[in-house]
């Protein structure tokens, strides 16, 4: 399983890569794995605020549906709008075509409360 | 602790996803549900299925015994030939759907893994002297091979003529060296085929990698749980825990077709008897999600309400299966439904995480095959 060390992740699986005042987020390989074959994701509009930890949208797998938790408090300022033809993206590449909105971090401090890669990888029961 | 099946380190090697099922651990998919379920509809796939439950039923007393026991007429029953049934309670609740096959004086019966043990100690706890049944479950390996090149890759194996069987029959043969019970049946609304020999890795593996390198010009893969139950939801077959279980009886799940009322006197006959004369208040239904809005984003899920079509809208039932149909491309569920929203065409809702979403009640199969 893949846990890239740049990133962070929070205990609902989902990862945070911070660009300056932005964060790209997405859901980890464990998720996507877990979840199996995506078939639908709902996105939230831009201009959207969240706090941190609050659902932001759901994913579709044939198998169940899921919420997605904003990993910190911020706006939405993009959505990757391939997921709309492609919801499969995220299975293929979840750290990468498979981002799911971008955000405005509203307050540093939320990263601090998040996992680094050795924890999130202790969390799901991995060697890291 | 969980069980294996002799196909266990073969699943590993191929990197399923595996999870703990009905005590077993179980490959819920190898690469991916949808991949898996197509390569049923188009070409051949491969389930394990060594969890299902094996019970022989002997003795002078079992054809009378089965036919008190189960709801379908054993009677109509001759060697070769596999019907469906059910156990009742008294009430005429489900103890289990299952598999009879007729061996010439003595029958197998084929169980759902999770309800195996209570299965056994309900039959044994009504069987006279004249029967006897032993739970032959752990000695039984069972590999569902299923799709319209299913045959086209057994007939590599075997020299007996399964080309001749027909749906619900079997024949006692050999497939690539193997002993086995070869018969044509299944949950996936294709062709196919179920064959259950001996469970011991060696044979497991042997039955495996034969079938495997005969089914390699037609496309054969594995095939997990996942897309067994996606494919079995296409067909509207119930799943005993989703669909049916000890608070439903046959009749509102749609099994009156197993469900012999004229045959004479079986476990939870009066009871189905008095369901029926009263006139039944819910009934099963397929549906399929129908709504230009919401018809590709929302999926129908276990437990899940079902609504009436006009406002004020009402709970007129509740979802006990539904996915993402791969075939259909739309979400599709069976569920319960007061009987007067029962019939095909009927406009319904379903309450998708809080959003009603049109839907429409279709007659099963959701598929043509």
């Amino acid at each position: 399983m893949n846990i890239p060390d740049h990133l962070r992740y929070t205990k609902d699986h989902e990862w945070i890569r911070v660009e300056g005042e932005f964060g790209i987020v997405g859901i980890t390989d464990y998720a996507q794995g877990e979840l199996g074959d995506i078939v639908f994701v709902e996105l939230p509009g831009k201009g959207a605020s969240f706090a941190q930890g609050q659902s932001f949208g759901t994913i579709e797998a044939v198998k169940a549906v899921s919420d997605m938790f904003l990993p910190v408090t911020g706006e939405i300022v993009d959505v990757n709008a391939n997921l709309g033809n492609a919801p499969e993206l995220i299975n293929k590449d979840p750290y990468g075509e498979g981002w799911i909105v971008k955000v405005k971090i509203s307050n540093a401090a939320d990263l601090g409360n998040l996992f680094d890669a050795a924890g999130y990888a202790s969390h799901v029961g991995q060697a890291h | 602790m969980l069980k294996r099946t002799p196909f266990y380190t073969i699943h590993q090697a191929l990197g399923a996803r595996i999870v703990p099922f009905a005590g077993f651990e179980m490959p819920v998919q190898y690469t991916s549900i949808i991949e898996e379920h197509l390569r049923v509809r188009n070409a051949v796939g491969v389930f394990d299925v060594s969890h299902m439950g094996e019970f022989y039923v002997d003795g002078a007393g079992a054809e009378a015994f089965l036919q008190r026991m189960t709801v379908n007429d054993v009677t109509k029953l001759f060697n070769g030939r596999v019907q469906y049934s059910a156990l009742l309670y008294d009430d005429g609740g489900i103890v289990d759907d299952l598999l009879v096959y007729d061996l010439g004086g003595r029958y197998m019966l084929v169980v759902n893994a999770s309800n195996k043990d209570k299965d056994f100690n309900w039959l044994v706890s009504h069987a006279g002297y004249d029967v006897e049944i032993r739970d032959a479950s752990d000695d039984v390996a069972l590999l569902a091979v299923q799709g319209p090149k299913s045959l086209a890759t057994l007939q590599k194996l075997t020299t007996d003529d399964i080309a001749s069987l027909n749906y619900y029959h079997f024949l006692r043969g050999r497939v690539a060296g193997a002993e086995a019970i070869i018969s044509r049946t299944g949950y996936t609304g294709e062709l196919g085929f179920e064959i259950y020999f001996d469970a011991n890795e060696g044979t497991a593996a042997a039955v495996w990698n034969a079938v495997m390198d005969a089914g390699k010009e037609f496309g054969i893969g594995p095939a997990g749980l996942g897309a067994r139950d996606t494919l079995r939801l296409e067909m509207g077959y119930c799943l005993y825990g989703n669909d049916i279980d000890q608070t439903t009886h046959p009749l509102e799940a749609g099994l009156g077709w197993i469900t012999k009322l004229n045959k004479g006197d079986f476990t939870g006959r009066e009871a189905l008897l008095k369901a029926h004369n009263q006139g039944l208040s819910r009934a099963m239904i397929g549906f399929v999600v129908d709504d230009p809005d919401h018809g590709s984003k929302a999926f129908p899920r276990h437990g899940y309400d079902l609504l009436s079509a006009g406002t004020p809208r009402e709970k007129i039932g509740h979802i006990t299966s539904g996915t993402f149909s791969p075939l259909l491309q739309r979400g599709i569920g069976m569920g319960y439904v007061s009987s007067k929203y029962a019939e095909p065409g009927t406009e319904i809702a379903a309450s998708i995480r809080g959003i009603p979403v049109r839907a429409r009640v279709v007659k099963f199969p959701f598929v043509n095959r």
